[in-house]
């Protein structure tokens, strides 16, 4: 009986995340360092901040009605500039990373090709949009020329890498198959290769769409055109219930892109 | 098999007429939407300037070279600025992201018809909103410097980070959160027993694909004022000062790398 009574005296812990006590240890020790220096050392001017509370109060307010009447104009323009933007960014920026993706694939591409377009990827993903939206505007001037150009290069690094993965995935026997027929490089490229990706291209590429539209609200702020631009013409004038209405606005537009986007590619799928 | 008729032969096509037509007809109108959409972006466009560029390019390129490396000595403070905004905007997306997340999925949810919604109106609103946008309200309302950043970086990604969370919830194995039930468990024992083991693994996954993200976001946040490496790049701008300019980029690539690199050894190591 006291061996079942100091049995059950002894309590059940719930085995540790991580093994071993010198890494889990380790672990916690450096992060409380972390934070204590990041907090140490991050400058905060909480005047300032006190300041913005009542601006910030009258900012949310803003939202209760949105004034979507006195910039009307102006909201319309720039949402239907980032609408063209984002769908010929897309075409565009697809239609070359195909050649691109193609490339970067190591079953397909020989080695020098292979490295160049998979540099040309890696330069691609590297930058922010908002940083290529800035050298775009210094080359093409103001306007949606500039976003244009920022995200086809932007939708090139994404697709293409995507690409060039799902081509490196596909069945070999497929294409063995198509060229033991003695098909061309360009016919076993359109019998054997593209049937195998073309599904899940399709939905990325209206992923891709989605994400350009949420971009092309970006980079207006450097001056490359679409809605963005008048959201920060919106804030530099403190007008913050036509802030609130664009805001909205881009919310609802992302939101119903990603509905018929996430539906179609269901459909496709 | 759809075989088209040619005099004697019998030809094989790939798809049956009217599928091939349909194909088509799509293509059609995804030409001409695009024709439209080009139309109205070139109407807008100053085509003189866009004929230079590579007049610019060149005399950019030419300028930029070689980078300013002395400047390097001032831009250490702005990349711990960097690092932190980053990394503290993620850790405070996790601490509103794990709640959410628990109020959004199906399986855990206390209330299915006025938390769930409500959690997931968070999710998608804090998702639709670039973490640059938020920065420029929070910059507008707050003050420009570190703590703008740090919250724009939060609140982009708290949304990122809920959704992936709440599928991963979603998709737990239900047996386990039985067994705990049985045993006699109360509601917060069952969900750290039975639920937050199995979602553990990605928890962490997504921690870090985060960060890594939020690198790259928190390098720019500076043109809008919320701190970082980003204020310098916007003031070499502004200064034209290109030598620095390209320092500053070779800095944020290099910064972007070891990210990346770091991420996807720690993922490595959890998955």
């Amino acid at each position: 009986m006291a061996d079942l009574a100091s049995a059950a005296g002894r309590r059940w812990h719930k085995p540790p995340l991580i093994k071993s006590p010198l890494l889990r240890w380790g672990l916690g020790l450096g992060v409380a360092l972390y934070l204590a220096f990041a907090f140490g050392t991050t400058e905060v001017n909480w005047e300032r901040v006190a300041d913005g509370i009542p601006r910030g109060v009258r900012f949310i307010s803003a939202f209760f009605p949105p004034d979507f009447v006195s910039r009307w104009d102006e909201i319309v323009d720039g949402i239907a500039e980032s609408l063209w933007m984002t769908v010929i960014s897309t075409v565009v920026g697809i239609a070359l990373s195909v050649p691109i993706g193609l490339g970067a694939a190591r079953n397909l591409a020989p080695r020098p090709v292979y490295y160049f377009c998979r540099g040309v990827l890696a330069v691609s993903r590297s930058f922010q949009e908002i940083i290529i939206a800035i050298f775009c505007v210094k080359l093409f001037g103001f306007g949606p020329f500039a976003g244009f150009v920022t995200l086809s290069f932007a939708t090139i690094g994404f697709y293409g890498k995507l690409l060039a993965e799902d081509i490196e995935d596909m069945d070999p026997a497929q294409a063995e198959a198509v060229r033991a027929t003695g098909a061309g490089w360009f016919q076993w490229l359109n019998y054997a290769v593209q049937p195998q990706v073309l599904p899940r291209m399709i939905g990325l590429g209206l992923y891709r769409l989605d994400i350009n539209f949420r971009e092309s609200a970006v980079v207006g702020i450097v001056g490359a055109g679409g809605i963005g631009a008048t959201l920060t013409t919106a804030f530099d004038r403190y007008e913050f219930g036509s802030a609130a209405a664009i805001l909205l606005i881009i919310i609802a537009i992302v939101m119903a892109v990603e509905y018929t986007s996430g539906y179609v590619r269901k459909w496709v799928q | 098999m759809p075989v088209r008729d040619a005099g004697t032969a019998r030809v094989w096509q790939r798809r049956e007429r009217a599928q091939q037509l349909a194909i088509w007809a799509c293509y059609l109108l995804a030409g001409m939407t695009f024709v439209l959409c080009w139309n109205l972006v070139s109407e807008k466009t100053i085509w003189a300037f866009v004929w230079d560029a590579h007049n610019q390019a060149g005399d950019l390129a030419a300028r930029m070279v070689p980078p300013r490396w002395d400047y390097m000595e001032q831009l250490w403070w702005p990349i711990w600025d960097t690092l932190n905004i980053a990394t503290l905007g993620t850790f405070m997306a996790l601490v509103f992201a794990v709640p959410v997340a628990f109020f959004a999925a199906r399986n855990t949810t206390p209330s299915r018809f006025l938390l769930r919604p409500i959690a997931l109106f968070f999710i998608v609103s804090s998702r639709s909103i670039n973490s640059l946008i938020w920065a420029l309200m929070l910059v507008a309302n707050l003050g420009p410097g570190v703590l703008a950043g740090i919250i724009a970086i939060g609140l982009r990604s708290i949304g990122f980070c809920a959704k992936l969370l709440y599928e991963a919830i979603e998709e737990i194995d239900e047996g386990q959160v039985e067994a705990i039930r049985a045993t006699g468990a109360s509601g917060p024992q069952v969900l750290a027993y039975g639920v937050l083991p199995q979602i553990m693994p990605a928890f962490a996954g997504i921690t870090v694909f985060r960060w890594d993200i939020n690198i790259r976001e928190s390098t720019v946040l500076g043109l809008v004022g919320a701190g970082g490496i980003g204020l310098q790049l916007n003031a070499s701008i502004t200064n034209l000062a290109w030598t620095q300019v390209s320092l500053i980029l070779l800095v944020i690539i290099a910064t972007v790398v070891v990210s990346e690199w770091i991420s996807a050894k720690i993922r490595h190591a959890i998955i």
